[in-house]
Order: structure tokens, then sequence, then C-alpha cells
């Protein structure tokens, strides 16, 4: 396994909290986790560090998750990086947009730490 | 009384996502899924879930009211699309800390930031779960962003609803309230 370094996009300060201290259960090699509080923030993060992961909410003010995923295609940001979103909405027409905006996997909210350690693995692994 | 929100301007506006997504078919309508939409067995199961999943802790409904505390935090999170209304979380303060630090791992003594965002995700999560439990609510229902209060001495009214669940839920020795306001089904 890579060492990992993960963006976690949410607009809640304790949701960021939790999903990094599931991430480092399910990664003994995670190196650093930077952390945004919106869509926007996430993609200046992008243009500045190198990231292998990115976790994101889709319900965010400012710039919601999914059209935070199609700016990182438009802009051909963290190109191949996987992208996991994080969310509330669990409608199959919710995860159908945001796979096709470029998302790889799903974690419905609320989730432990064995789901996000279950749909990180293989991605990292797969990087 | 005072009242602030956690994240400005949700209060005065719940932005509900993705309005676009939720414009409906002419054809498809909740009203014949009242009972399933109104089933109270569905907003148990959901905050069940979240207590468990997201703090390790059991929950049970109570048939009390919750008790008072001078000081007390609400979360609110909008319903929009074929349902609107909201998803109300009321507790008192020291359960509101208790809750944030079960969530972070952090020790509260103030009814801090951290603390209004955590119920925030708490009531966010509520909404969500609760919504995801009628297949076609979950598909044509968004959720605005959480918006918090805190203080003292508030009520919180909701004129002639379409139908209203108001439930207590005892977590460890605190209680809390969880009330789903539908003003409008289509």
């Amino acid at each position: 396994m890579n060492e990992v370094r993960a963006l976690i996009v949410d607009d809640s300060s304790v949701m960021r909290k939790i999903v990094e201290r599931a991430l480092r259960q399910a990664l003994p090699d995670l190196l650093v986790v930077y952390e945004a509080g919106s869509g926007i923030e996430g993609l200046e993060v992008l243009r500045a560090r190198q990231v292998n992961l990115i976790l994101s909410d889709i319900n965010m003010p400012a710039m919601d998750g999914l059209e935070f995923l199609r700016q990182i295609r438009a802009q051909n940001l963290a190109l191949g990086v996987p992208v996991l979103m994080i969310t509330t909405e669990s409608s199959e027409e919710h995860v159908k947009q945001a796979i096709l905006a470029g998302a790889q996997g799903y974690i419905r909210k609320p989730f432990t730490a064995e789901q996000v350690k279950e749909r990180v693995l293989p991605l990292v692994d797969a990087g | 009384m005072l009242l602030s929100g956690v994240r400005t301007g949700a209060i005065a506006h719940l932005r509900v996502s993705d309005t676009k997504e939720m414009e409906c078919p002419m054809a498809l309508s909740l009203r014949e899924s009242m009972h399933m939409v109104s089933d109270p067995r569905n907003l148990d199961a959901s905050v069940k879930e979240v207590f468990l999943m997201m703090l390790g802790a059991d929950c049970r409904r109570e048939p009390l009211p919750a008790e008072t505390e001078p000081e007390s935090v609400t979360a609110v999170v909008g319903f929009g699309g074929l349902l609107s209304g909201a998803c109300v979380f009321r507790t008192g303060g020291s359960a509101a800390m208790k809750i944030a630090a079960r969530m972070t791992g952090m020790e509260f003594t103030e009814i801090d930031d951290t603390v209004k965002d955590g119920i925030g995700e708490i009531c966010n999560m509520l909404a969500g779960a609760w919504k995801g439990e009628v297949p076609d609510l979950a598909a044509h229902c968004g959720l605005s962003v959480p918006a918090v209060i805190t203080g003292r001495d508030y009520r919180i009214h909701v004129q002639a609803p379409e139908f209203q669940l108001h439930h207590t839920y005892r977590f460890e020795d605190s209680s809390f309230e969880v009330t789903i306001v539908c003003d409008g089904i289509q």
C-alpha cells in the first residue's frame, strides 16, 4: 500500500474529524489529511497539494460535492485520484449523479469506521 | 433570548440542495404512501441507527417529554421537493455537550461551535435516515444544510402542519426530542 495523502471535504468540522478518525483506523499508512470546509476550499487544496484519496460530502453551502467533483474534472485536478462521496443522500438517483460526476464510491451517513475501511481499502490498494 | 446560527444564512433561507433534481414527475405522488411517510416507527428506527452508528450508543423512546434545562440546543434541517417541512432535534445544553463528546472524542465545558456543529450533523443524519425509509421520499425530497439555535425560553411553533411526529428519547442519563413536521406533501 502506498502512503496515503487524503483530502476530506465537509462543511462540518465534526464530520471531518469523524471521517479522519475512521481513515486513521483503516489506513496505517495514512500520512497526511488535508481538510476543506467547502468545494471551493477543496479545489484550492488540490491546486496546492498532491493527494491520492478524496472523500467529500455532497450537501454543502457555496459549492456542493457534485459541483466540486465536476470542477475537479473540468480543471484537470487530481487526475486518477479516487473520490468517495460521504452523504446523507442515498437514493439511486443521488448515487447515479455522483458516479456520473466521477465518484468511485459512496458512503451513506450514518456510517461505522468499518464501513469506511471497506470502501476505502480497495481504492487505496488499486492506487 | 439568544439565537445564534452556526451556519450563516441557513436559518433565514433553508436552502434545499439540487432543487432542479427535486422536480417531480407528474404522476408521482407521496399522498398514496402517506401511511408509510407518517409511520412513527420510521423515526424510531432512524434515531436508533444514527445513535448506534455515530455514537455507539443505544437510545430508547420515552413517553415523557424531555427534561428541560435552562439552556437548550435545537437543530433544524428543512425538507423540500415532494415533501416540505423540517426535522427538528432539540436537547438540553449538557446533553448536547455529551453527544458532541461521543462524536468527537473531545470534552466540552460550553456549547461552542463544535457542539453546535455536532448537533447539526446529528439532525442532518436523522433527516436523511428518516426520508431514506421511504424510497420515493429518498429520491424526491432534498435536505437543507442544518441551522442550529441555542438559547433559553424559546419555543418553535409550526402552523397547522399536514402531519407531525414528536418523540422523546433517552440516551444514557439524558433525553432529547425529535420532531418531524410536514407542512406540505404532493
